[in-house]
């Protein structure tokens, strides 16, 4: 009798549901998967060794492009660990604004996930769906930091700037009369806090219409019900943060667990899974996007009550007001040394971590005393995830692999690094 | 009667022109600058790790199987049906019986696991 | 002039006279079947771009309508692969066997009453024989490719299509049973007398089996593992390129245009006016309105569409069944129901109950 050989194939890195450039070596009896071994390093920029030769404010333009869809989270991790070094508290409307644009990112990643997730399993107008809501959510990004995806808007010391009065709008073109650009401005009158509370008001409406899609939908159920179950002691094991473990049944999350910024003064709910499956991780991520938007209305609500300062005064740490620069040599001389040399870390070693939207990101850094990182270890979450993807998909099959693929909301750019 | 069946002949030809017209007329308009890696199988931009006839998974010719039984199975009802309103009741019954036996072996394929894919 | 033509005509062989007649015939039907085809592409991108809150195709020429005409000229532009390891003949026959059977079926679905490219007795069996060749394009375009992925898809398009073979055809015996005739004009004759009387009604269950078993057929979501996008990209079609993809992409549309002709002409009274039996008689009379209300070809258009706007409404609506849940639905469901069914109606046709037979 001839040797019964497994199936082997190369799935991605140009297939649709690689999420980037996942390579994953395949082994199947017929399209039951009997070994899947992801192969990683494709997106690799060494983004770790990168950062010793750069002073430290300029590295943060590297975290965003890490996890390319959480693009503020990133940041957020990096600075609180270079404040904890310093030693430095920042103002509270800050951390207010870090707080307010932390679940804003969550948001944004998980609309980005759902859509991709669906459109995966096959559903594709979640994805067109999730995309409109995402729009106004780069404006927001747009407005506070002039760029839409690489925010760099966070700094050691505080945020680059304070959140602006007025909203950018529309204006008449060749595509957009008089009459449709009014509407398209309407909520763009007054600043980005009433235009955010406006979507605030919206958003849960949108989640319902995901979730008419989805939630109940028979084929949605059967794609993604008892589909990479976990069990909560494996995906500890396994290093599982996030959505990932909380899909478990784990309850573990950092911005309870380890409060950062103001978290400890915000009123929200983490929501747990039962079963360790897709579905299981899914209603996790809906619910913390609902979760996620009453943040951010008690965000707004405190910012628009407590205006104050968002930067440290601290000139060796933080850019001095461009108007002082013009009348105050020593602001000027702070500004030149500060944007080439850079400030200096005490010695020592730190690690901080945030809960990102896809779970714990973690900075360890090791300072020798001088202006940049002698040493900057990322934890990303999708690492750990992915490393666990041979035994979520083992016996599964072929379709399954894509929906775990979904589920586990990899994106290379953290992965790989 | 049998003239009846020439226009459906034409058609299939025409069916057919149809088909080849096209696949000529991009053959003769269409650039062809083939290389080796454009004419290499898809896998996801990697080489093949070995060629992709091979042993598959038996069940899927079980169902393969199963399906002409049952393919058979309708060939037979097909007369029937036509005159189901000519032969009344003992014809009724008749297939009563002829679909019993069918239903008997596909529970029986059922309870076997036949028809299970986990 | 005229009467010179006609002398040519006439001096020509009998034979050859009504082949030249049909053969204007057939592509009298056969262009606007691919017009409708091309423009079902424009409408399935419409549709779908509303569903999901966008405009869709709107560059080329007004309202986008030039588009697949620019589409066509693309893919007839662009290079056919034939990729080393292909079967080179099956590799470009198998879109010629998937178009071919697609447009070939159209000669015995009855447009009107006595119009048909051909009125046979065989022809439910004829259309049976024709969907079923149609499928052998996918398994051997899969097959041909010698790709993993694309072998892939030809395994689960074979599956798949194996399943719902059978529940389409029991459900199309139970429009014998009710019609007692394989010929499609008989059966559409015999659904007339109102919206009632059309056989969607007694044969609900078999209804949506055939519908739902034409969509898995076609290979469209929530049923397209045999293309399977996110899953193995394009399945059976991975490898091919230009117009050797353009002719598969033609012969799915003209697919979904003839399960959904086939549907309203079995089960939804082909060309039978839904009005009748609700306005009184006399209107269908009134000279233009009448015509209009009353039974035409009209009809049989306005219920294909709807039933292909349902094809395009699952694709922007549903997730993609796994293929053993596909297979599943096929036969512990879909083939159950069926059986059963078919005893009902066949009691009620022995019986004489209900005012269908």
């Amino acid at each position: 009798m001839a040797e019964i050989q497994n199936y082997t194939i190369n799935f991605g890195p140009q297939h649709p549901a690689a999420h980037g450039v996942l390579r994953l070596v395949l082994e199947m009896d017929g399209e039951v998967i009997e070994r899947a071994d992801p192969h990683i390093g494709l997106l690799h920029r060494g983004t770790e060794k990168l950062a010793e030769s750069k002073p430290y404010n300029q590295n943060i333009g590297y975290m965003d492009r890490l996890d390319y869809v959480s693009m503020m989270c990133n940041e957020h991790a990096y600075v609180m660990v270079i404040e904890k070094m310093l030693g430095v508290s920042v103002p509270l409307r800050a951390q207010y604004i870090r707080t307010m644009f932390d679940e804003i990112t969550r948001i944004l990643n998980h609309l980005l996930w759902i859509g991709a997730h669906a459109i995966d399993i096959g559903a594709m107008t979640v994805f067109l769906y999730a995309f409109r809501e995402r729009e106004d959510l780069m404006d927001a990004y747009e407005a506070v930091s002039g760029a839409r995806m690489h925010a760099g808007y966070y700094r050691p010391g505080g945020v680059y700037r304070d959140l602006p009065d007025s909203m950018p709008k529309y204006q008449t073109s060749k595509w957009h009369n008089a009459k449709e650009v009014a509407r398209l401005n309407a909520n763009r009158q007054g600043g980005l806090l009433d235009f955010l509370d406006d979507f605030c008001s919206r958003f849960p409406k949108y989640v319902d219409e995901y979730e008419t899609l989805l939630t109940d939908n028979r084929i949605w159920k059967q794609r993604t019900v008892d589909i990479g179950i976990v069990t909560p002691e494996r995906a500890m094991q396994m290093g599982f943060t996030g959505p990932m473990l909380r899909g478990s049944g784990v309850e573990w999350d950092l911005r309870k667990k380890q409060p950062y910024e103001v978290y400890d003064r915000l009123e929200f709910d983490i929501p747990v899974g039962i079963n360790g499956d897709c579905y299981a991780r899914y209603l996790v991520r809906i619910e913390e996007m609902r979760q996620s938007n009453r943040i951010i209305k008690q965000c707004i609500d405190w910012l628009r009550a407590n205006p104050g300062p968002v930067m440290l005064p601290d000139h060796k740490v933080t850019p001095p007001s461009r108007e002082h620069m013009k009348g105050d040599m020593e602001s000027l001389i702070h500004h030149f040394k500060l944007f080439t040399e850079g400030y200096t870390v005490p010695a020592g070693e730190a690690y901080s971590a945030v809960e990102h939207p896809k779970g714990e990101f973690g900075i360890y850094l090791v300072s020798d005393g001088a202006n940049k990182p002698y040493r900057l270890k990322i934890r990303a979450p999708g690492f750990a995830h992915l490393s666990s993807l041979d035994e979520m998909t083992r016996g599964h099959m072929l379709a399954d692999v894509v929906a775990i693929i979904g589920t586990q909301d990899i994106v290379f750019g953290e992965v790989d690094r | 009667m049998l003239e009846n069946y020439l226009p459906i002949m034409i058609f299939i030809i025409m069916g057919v022109v149809f088909g080849v017209a096209p696949i000529v007329v991009g053959k003769v308009l269409a650039v062809n600058r083939p290389d080796q890696a454009k004419l290499s199988p898809y896998e996801c931009g990697f080489e093949a790790f070995e060629d992709s006839r091979m042993k598959f998974d038996v069940r899927f010719y079980l169902v393969a199987i199963l399906f002409i039984i049952f393919d058979l199975e309708i060939a037979f009802l097909f007369p029937w049906a036509v005159v189901l309103q000519d032969i009344g009741m003992f014809g009724f019954l008749a297939m009563v019986v002829f679909l019993g036996i069918l239903v008997v072996g596909f529970i029986y394929e059922w309870k076997r696991g036949a028809l299970e894919w986990e | 002039m005229l009467e010179a033509a006609l002398a040519v005509w006439d001096s020509i062989p009998v034979m050859i006279q009504t082949v030249t007649v049909l053969v204007i015939e057939v592509v009298a039907l056969v262009i606007p079947i691919m017009l409708s085809v091309a423009y079902l592409t424009l409408a399935e991108r419409k549709v779908i771009g509303y569903a999901q809150v966008r405009i869709g195709p709107n560059r080329v020429g007004p309202y986008g309508l030039g588009q697949p005409i620019a589409d066509g000229l693309k893919l007839v532009m662009k290079e056919i692969i034939l990729p080393t390891k292909a079967n080179k003949f099956l590799f470009v026959l198998a879109p010629i066997l998937s178009l071919g059977p697609a447009l070939a079926a159209w000669a015995v679905v009855p447009l009107y009453d006595g119009i048909a490219v051909a009125n046979i007795d065989a022809g439910l069996l004829y259309i049976l024989a024709m969907t079923s060749v149609g499928v052998y394009g996918v398994i051997i375009a899969g097959w041909a490719s010698n790709s993993k992925y694309a072998f892939l898809g030809a395994l689960r398009s074979a599956a798949q299509i194996v399943s719902y073979e059978i529940a389409m055809g029991f459900a199309l015996v139970g429009v014998l049973l009710a019609a007692g005739s394989l010929n499609l004009q008989t059966i559409v004759n015999a659904q007339n007398g109102g919206v009632l009387h059309w056989y969607f009604l007694p044969l609900l269950p078999l209804f949506m089996v055939y519908f739902i078993s034409g969509v898995a057929e076609t290979n469209r979501a929530p049923f397209d593992v045999a293309e399977g996008e996110s899953e193995i990209v394009a399945g059976f079609h991975v490898e091919y390129s230009g117009i050797a993809f353009g002719v598969f992409f033609l012969a799915e549309y003209a697919n979904m245009i003839l399960i959904s002709v086939l549907t309203a002409v079995l089960f939804c009274g082909g060309w039978l006016s839904p009005l009748q039996g609700v306005v009184p008689d006399t209107v269908f009379d009134i000279p233009v309105l009448g015509h209009l209300l009353g039974h035409g070809p009209h009809w049989l258009l306005a219920k294909t569409s709807f039933f292909l706007f349902l094809f395009l409404w699952f694709r922007a609506t549903f997730p993609r069944y796994r293929y053993d849940q596909i297979m599943r639905l096929g036969w512990k469901v879909f083939i159950p129901i069926t059986i059963v069914w078919l005893l009902v109606v066949g009691l009620m046709v022995v019986t004489g109950f209900g005012p269908w037979w």
